[in-house]
């Protein structure tokens, strides 16, 4: 699998014009988002203080980013102090050298690994490959996308795309190059899909002496990590290995271990519509004997920092909530989006991380027709579309829609402009072709062009106007005297 | 430590002191339910056990040893304090038995803080049995929060080890214990 | 009380049915409506589109217009929102302009709230013998939070058999520029939009934006569905003595 996602010439849209033409993925798509929207709100809705939670989750996040350097020089005492050792990466280059060295200095050449989107965004695995070393994915959707030689395509599900029969599919024709076969009868029935992943993985966990993770929450006061996670994968990866590595971003911080009673409210209720999740983790340093390294991730963090806009989408927790919602990610699937981060935070997050360089970023904070869903359902209160619409102020415009735009304000600056512009239309209304040309062509390609009216709404106030001075009966409106449409 | 990663230690807390120099501090508003108030913390807890498919009993506390007898009758059971277990006898028992820190009632959830055994006792086993006192349940999550010492490796099981990876439909049983069994002493 | 109606752009050039309803509708109600000639478009195109500058020049210019009234009327959820919820971040305060966003934005009422909070009205005598179907939009539903007030003063309306939308809050697909810039996505979120449309078996979809309208619209009447599309207000101002 490459670290890069191939994306087509022409951004986003290209992306997503031909994702929208995979009727399998569409109706995966939209199964799997629509069965978890209803369960998100009522988890939700049981909650008589989850507005009260939302305020605190956000300002106890734009709280420690203001701190951020105080909050991790006490991150780093604190897990020092229990006995770990902390590691600070600048980049995805330092931070995949930095993990290399410790699991080379194991003599180990394979590692397991608990899903953790900031391993994905560094290219772990391709690099740590490309060192002769092997990771393995153990959660079972990471398991799906590896086998399957796939991308990620969702924070929590990234097998969202892919439905039984296909994970099916790839479980028996993939899993005996990585370890124990499928059993040749496997069904595709859910719990059938998961015994497998649990009989492939069972002598791995057991053998396996280093373990690389990620971490949902970082407590700066006692210098705990914290991991989220449902199958026990996570817990057999923490537990059982002699060495665990721990990738963090440096934006997961919370100040005190108070400040999880808030998170571990609003981040599995958001993200699985799960009162809880079936397993937390959470360790100090080096627990029960183990050998503790964190890495603490900048990566284009501490650039999204600076915007004073943008630096919202630090307080992001990847619950996925967002992505659920967005009626743009259900019809494009993540692969569109081209990068780990998908949906609604990712067309946010990925040109903030990565700027405006490439033709896909560049599109990015145009992924999306604003509707709102993702701010409402966003459990730290991050407004997507405020952060979108400021990205569009910021990136390079087209020289023809930039003409266009210029235009188009300097007509609508001015009443006199306006309204002969409006009266040119309607002198030409019989000629508006059926099909648009250039770039207006998007619309009528699907859609019919209203039709423009004899009289714009300003020049029949005009006229009527008129002719109540004049002392004629007023032409009263409403539906009798409105267009045909 | 080498003096690259140093290097880069000092970088990054410079770019974060340029990136927020100037911006406003936050207060952190707490009006949420610090504490969870709950009228019969024993039958919801154990409600929302039921709701995450593990298996519950409600029994007095005097029966406690006999209702374990009961559940673990022919199983081979690890006990965890009784003796050192290997990882290969802990994967081929039948399961586990142990105690609780703490049991929160809205969430159904049970935390250990390796003071009912290591880590792995309670994960390689197939089948987990769980015993709660009553005294042990609190109301809600920032109760439980209160309670805890992050000290102690903590674990946080709300039910059997599941996944909702396929099609984003909760399925039990992965790699954790795929039964778990709780019963509450009253 | 001075009422201003702000027409918007869309409405002035495209839909001038839906001012003239509005004008008939207040007037019914008693209201004596102003239309200040002055006014153009409230630059939610060029601010959401990211031409901020030219947003700034229209937002000045909205409120030089408006100032004054104690309420000003837009039938569109829209671009109430964009006054109401986005003026205050965009012309930013201490900046010039910034005392006449605050006095004006407030004032800047969708039909439906402008009905039942200021004139506190829920039945305006409206006869529409139809089946209709409303689509609340985007930004009436999450930027204004106009809720049930649109079916409240649909349901009031004599005649009116209002049939519930299957997965109302969804978006249409039309988002301004995004239907231009992703005319993929764009085009199947409003598939799926017309199916629940035709679902509910009504004549006429109602809504409280021409936009949202105009492209669901345009689509149905590519695909010939024979549902009609209305403005609330073109409900609303319909009697029976028409």
């Amino acid at each position: 699998m490459s670290g890069t996602f191939l994306g087509m010439p022409g951004g986003f849209p290209a992306n997503a014009a031909v994702a929208v033409q995979d009727s399998q993925l569409r109706y995966n798509l939209r199964k799997a988002t629509h069965t978890i929207r209803g369960k998100r709100v009522k988890a939700v809705e049981e909650l008589p203080d989850w507005m009260e939670l939302r305020a605190a989750g956000k300002a106890i996040k734009d709280h420690t980013l203001r701190h951020l350097d105080r909050y991790l020089l006490q991150m780093e005492e604190a897990v020092t102090r229990a006995g770990g050792t902390v590691h600070w990466a600048r980049d995805a280059a330092e931070a995949n050298r930095i993990v290399t060295d410790l699991v080379k200095a194991t003599g180990e050449r394979e590692v397991v690994k608990v899903k953790s989107m900031a391993t994905q965004e560094i290219g772990l695995n391709e690099h740590l490959a490309a060192e002769g070393i092997t990771a393995y994915e153990t959660d079972l959707a990471e398991l799906i996308v590896q086998l399957g030689e796939d991308f990620p395509s969702h924070f929590l599900v990234p097998a969202i795309h892919r439905n039984r029969s296909e994970i099916r599919e790839i479980f028996l024709g993939k899993m005996a190059e990585w370890g124990r076969p499928a059993p040749p009868d496997l069904t595709d029935d859910p719990p059938a899909l998961a015994d497998a992943a649990r009989l492939h993985l069972r002598e791995r966990f057991l053998a396996s002496k280093v373990a690389v993770s990620g971490g949902n929450f970082m407590i700066a006061e006692t210098g705990t990590l914290v991991v989220l996670e449902s199958e026990g994968n996570g817990r057999m990866c923490l537990t059982l290995p002699e060495t665990l590595i721990s990738v963090v971003g440096i934006e997961k911080l919370l100040p005190t271990w108070r400040d999880l009673e808030v998170f571990l409210q609003l981040l599995p209720r958001s993200s699985t519509a799960e009162r809880m999740n079936p397993y937390t983790s959470t360790w100090t340093g080096s627990a029960e004997g183990q050998d503790f390294h964190l890495v603490l991730l900048d990566n284009g963090r501490t650039g999204v920092l600076a915007d004073e806009v943008g630096r919202q989408a630090l307080r992001c927790i990847r619950c996925s909530a967002c992505l659920n919602v967005c009626p743009v990610y259900e019809r494009t699937g993540g692969h569109a989006y081209g990068s780990v981060y998908p949906g609604p935070i990712g067309a946010i997050l990925t040109p903030l991380l990565r700027g405006f360089d490439t033709e896909l970023d560049a599109s990015l904070p145009y992924a999306s027709s604003l509707c709102g869903a993702c701010f409402d359902a966003c459990p730290v209160a991050i407004d997507i579309p405020e952060v979108l619409v400021d990205l569009r102020a910021k990136v390079p415009h087209g020289r023809v829609e930039r003409a266009g735009m210029k235009v188009a304000g300097w007509v609508l600056n001015n009443e006199v402009r306006l309204a002969k512009a409006q009266r040119l239309a309607t002198r030409f209304r019989k000629l508006v072709p059926k099909r648009l040309p250039g770039p207006l062509s998007a619309w009528t390609d699907t859609r019919d062009l209203p039709d423009i009216p004899e009289e714009s709404f300003r020049d029949w106030w005009e006229r009527t106007r008129r002719s109540e001075r004049s002392g004629r009966p007023r032409n009263e409106g409403g539906r009798g005297v409105s267009e045909e449409r | 430590m080498d003096t690259g990663a140093m290097g880069a230690r000092e970088e990054i807390l410079g770019r974060i002191r340029a990136a927020v120099k100037g911006a406003p501090d936050v207060e952190i508003p707490r009006d949420y339910r610090t504490s969870v108030t709950v009228a019969d913390p024993v039958g919801l807890f154990a409600e929302r056990l039921d709701d995450y498919r593990a298996i519950v009993h409600v029994v007095p506390a005097a029966d406690v040893d006999a209702k374990v007898a009961e559940l673990t009758e022919g199983k081979r059971m690890v006990v965890p304090g009784e003796r050192a277990w290997t990882r290969d006898e802990l994967a081929a028992a039948d399961g586990v038995v142990t105690g609780c820190a703490i049991a929160i009632a809205e969430t159904g959830t049970i935390v250990l803080d390796t003071r009912q055994g290591e880590r792995a006792q309670t994960l390689l086993p197939d089948y987990h049995l769980c015993l709660v006192r009553a005294d042990q349940i609190v109301g809600g999550v920032p109760d439980a929060v209160a309670r805890l010492d992050p000290a102690r490796p903590l674990t946080w099981i709300s039910g059997p080890s599941a996944t909702s990876d396929i099609e984003l439909n909760r399925v039990e049983g992965v790699h954790g214990p795929r039964t778990l069994e709780v019963i509450i002493s009253t | 009380m001075r009422v201003a109606l702000f027409i918007t752009c869309v409405n002035d050039t495209l839909f001038p049915g839906t001012g003239k309803a509005v004008v008939s509708l207040l007037r019914r109600l008693g209201c004596d409506v102003d239309f200040p000639a002055a006014q153009t478009c409230c630059g939610q195109m060029h601010v959401n589109t990211g031409y901020r500058d030219e947003g700034v020049r229209l937002a000045r210019h909205f409120t030089e217009v408006f100032a004054g009234y104690d309420a000003i009327v837009a039938p569109s959820g829209s671009c109430a929102a964009m006054v109401r919820e986005q003026y205050p971040k965009l012309v930013q305060p201490g900046s010039r302009g910034a005392a006449a966003v605050a006095e004006v934005a407030p004032k800047v009422y969708d039909l439906s709230e402008f009905l039942l909070d200021v004139l506190k009205i829920d039945d305006v005598g409206a006869y529409f013998p139809h089946r209709v179907t409303y689509h609340p939009t985007c930004h009436s539903l999450r930027s204004l939070h106009l809720g049930e007030r649109p079916t409240r003063l649909l349901r009031n309306v004599r005649g009116l058999e209002l049939i519930p939308l299957g997965g109302a809050d969804e978006c249409c697909g039309f988002g301004g520029t995004f239907a231009v810039k992703n005319p993929a996505v764009s085009a199947a979120m409003c598939a799926d939009k017309v199916r629940n449309v035709l679902d509910t078996g009504a004549e006429v979809l109602c809504a409280a934006d021409n936009s949202c309208l105009m492209h669901i619209g345009g689509t149905m009447k590519r695909q010939r569905t024979g549902v009609r599309i209305m403005h609330l207000a073109e409900i609303l101002a319909a009697t029976e003595e028409r």
